[in-house]
């Protein structure tokens, strides 16, 4: 094996490939998270003690393993064998003598770190712990690198993991990947814990630090490594295609001061063309798999690939927009999806249409208090040339907004009116 | 990060030969490993040079020159795209190329993104 300069990076970038596996693997064999992580922790350490000396091994990922399984036998050794769980995890190991990652079945593999995945993002768990121990199992990242992109003090985010497995460990969550009706609520879960470290990246700013925005590679990389897992499953490919396509636009939607731009505003050439196609493709299996019944990411991935495959603003089907707006407000009975279809149909079939759609909202009063609500409705009453009304919505709006951006666009707005 | 492994040509390569049975299936099952950890977004082989052209422009005009060219440890056999999250990541992914493709001369190279100076 050739020399490496700096043996230490060498290893990091051996756990960040390996150690998901790794604690997934353990974790089925001592049926604890908290304690597989530990485990693969000491490996870890071990390794940082050898391998500066004897050179990294020809399988990393398999001498991390038969280093941790010896630990947790040694650990086993150690204490009292008083719990009857110890000695039937004893045993299995005894059973699983040297063992080889790579010799063991990919599928075995492949099912243990679903169901790491589906551990970490279990519902006793809040959110913030579903995120953090997601990102920290799965997305090997350490404590520190989790704490800055979330800009919270390392030591609230040590505690957060910390609680967040012995949460695990009280409600005695076993370590299984969960079938039939459970299975549909787990994985939603899921999905939801990688959608939301997607969207704390996108929402990062350019002053951010660069951590913020890496989370969204670190969702896209955990959406791939879910596809992978659960290739059959119609939302995690609809998932993966709304975060590619959304991804696809990151550098086109704010200008050089981070002042953000409208989607109709951006310059297109900026799109990432690989990144377009691969959502798109993923879109194509995810409504293969769906068979004529499209999960909300499907749809909303449906409507982001319709403005990903205009060329020109003009070109967007609007049409089709709207009645993905449609279905997806059938599906999920939220009003804001209906307030987008109000855009959609202004864009499709003239503000008229639109105006109409929004009137209902305001009706409804599902919407009060939300600033978009008035915005939309404003910008319905400029295109149909009823200034006074129009600048009354775009003031009400940006009285409402606590986001200093939008305020000034909307003010903008209020000015144009006038003129 | 991305980052672009570019698998030299040699004259393996260069002549168009079909790789032996073992080394695709090890590189389906490296590719697979990379696919699965969400680390490889594209890659690609090509034809041999004497397939490829040349266009040079001089400032004055073009010319079109055909394949083959000669250089070949400077040709490229395949190229294939990562994201890692850092370069030692790319770099440890390298180092598991499969043997069977030994000898073998690859480059790391990353991509200008968005904010790079």
């Amino acid at each position: 094996m050739s020399a490496v300069p700096d043996t230490h990076r060498a290893i990091d970038a051996v756990w960040r490939i390996e150690s998901a596996r790794l604690i997934a693997g353990l974790a089925r064999i001592v049926r604890d998270v908290g304690l597989a992580e530990d485990l693969a922790q000491e490996a870890l350490v071990a390794a940082l003690e050898q391998w500066p000396e004897a050179g990294i091994p020809d399988n990393p990922g398999a001498w991390l393993m038969a280093t941790a399984k010896h630990r947790a036998i040694d650990g086993i050794r150690h204490e009292q064998m008083a719990d009857r769980k110890r000695e039937e995890i004893a045993h299995e190991m005894d059973v699983i003598h040297e063992p080889d990652l790579d010799a063991q079945a990919d599928d075995d593999i492949g099912d243990d770190l679903l169901t790491l995945i589906f551990t970490a993002c279990h519902p006793v768990l809040n959110t913030e712990g579903r995120i953090a121990l997601t990102l920290r199992l799965v997305g090997s990242l350490t404590t520190p690198e989790i704490a800055r992109a979330f800009v919270v003090p390392e030591k609230t985010m040590a505690q957060r993991i910390v609680r967040a497995k012995k949460t695990l460990k009280t409600a005695g969550v076993s370590f299984e990947t969960p079938h039939g009706e459970e299975r549909d609520e787990r994985l939603a879960s899921v999905l939801e814990v990688v959608y939301a470290i997607f969207n704390e990246g996108y929402s990062a700013t350019a002053g951010d630090d660069w951590m913020r925005p890496a989370l969204t590679e670190d969702a896209l990389r955990l959406g791939r490594i879910l596809a992978g897992l659960a290739p059959t499953e119609p939302e995690v490919h609809g998932l993966m295609a709304l975060m590619e396509i959304q991804a696809s636009r990151a550098k086109a939607r704010t200008d050089a001061d981070g002042v953000p731009i409208l989607l109709l505003d951006q310059d297109r050439s900026r799109w990432d063309q690989l990144l377009i196609r691969r959502g798109l493709a993923a879109l194509e299996r995810a409504e293969d798999l769906a068979a004529g019944h499209p999960g909300p990411y499907t749809l909303q991935a449906a409507i982001a690939a319709c403005h990903a495959r205009a060329r020109e603003p003009g070109d967007t089907d609007w049409d089709r927009i709207a009645l993905l707006y449609a279905n997806l407000a059938t599906r999920t009975g939220s009003p804001v999806v209906e307030l987008n279809r109000a855009v959609a149909v202004g864009m499709a079939r003239g503000p008229e249409a639109g105006l109409e759609l929004v009137e209902q909202l305001v009706a409804g009063g599902d919407l009060e208090g939300y600033h978009l609500l008035p915005s939309v409705r404003g910008d319905l009453l400029a295109k149909l040339g009823r200034d006074d009304e129009a600048r009354a919505e775009f003031e009400r709006a940006a009285a409402m907004t606590a986001n200093q951006r939008e305020r000034a666009l909307l003010l903008e707005r209020v000015a144009e009116t006038d003129r | 990060m991305r980052f672009v492994v570019f698998r030299k040509a040699d004259d393996f390569t260069e002549a168009g030969a079909m790789p032996s049975r073992e080394l695709v299936t090890a590189m389906l099952a490296y590719n697979r490993r990379m696919i699965d950890t969400g680390v490889l977004l594209d890659g690609m082989g090509l034809k041999p040079s004497r397939e490829g052209v040349r266009v040079l422009f001089d400032g004055t005009g073009t010319s079109v020159v055909d394949g083959p060219f000669t250089e070949s440890k400077e040709l490229v056999a395949g190229f294939s795209l990562l994201q890692t999250r850092t370069r030692e990541e790319a770099l440890e992914w390298l180092r598991r190329w499969p043997a069977e493709d030994a000898p073998v001369r690859l480059e790391l190279r990353q991509v200008i993104e968005e904010g790079d100076a």
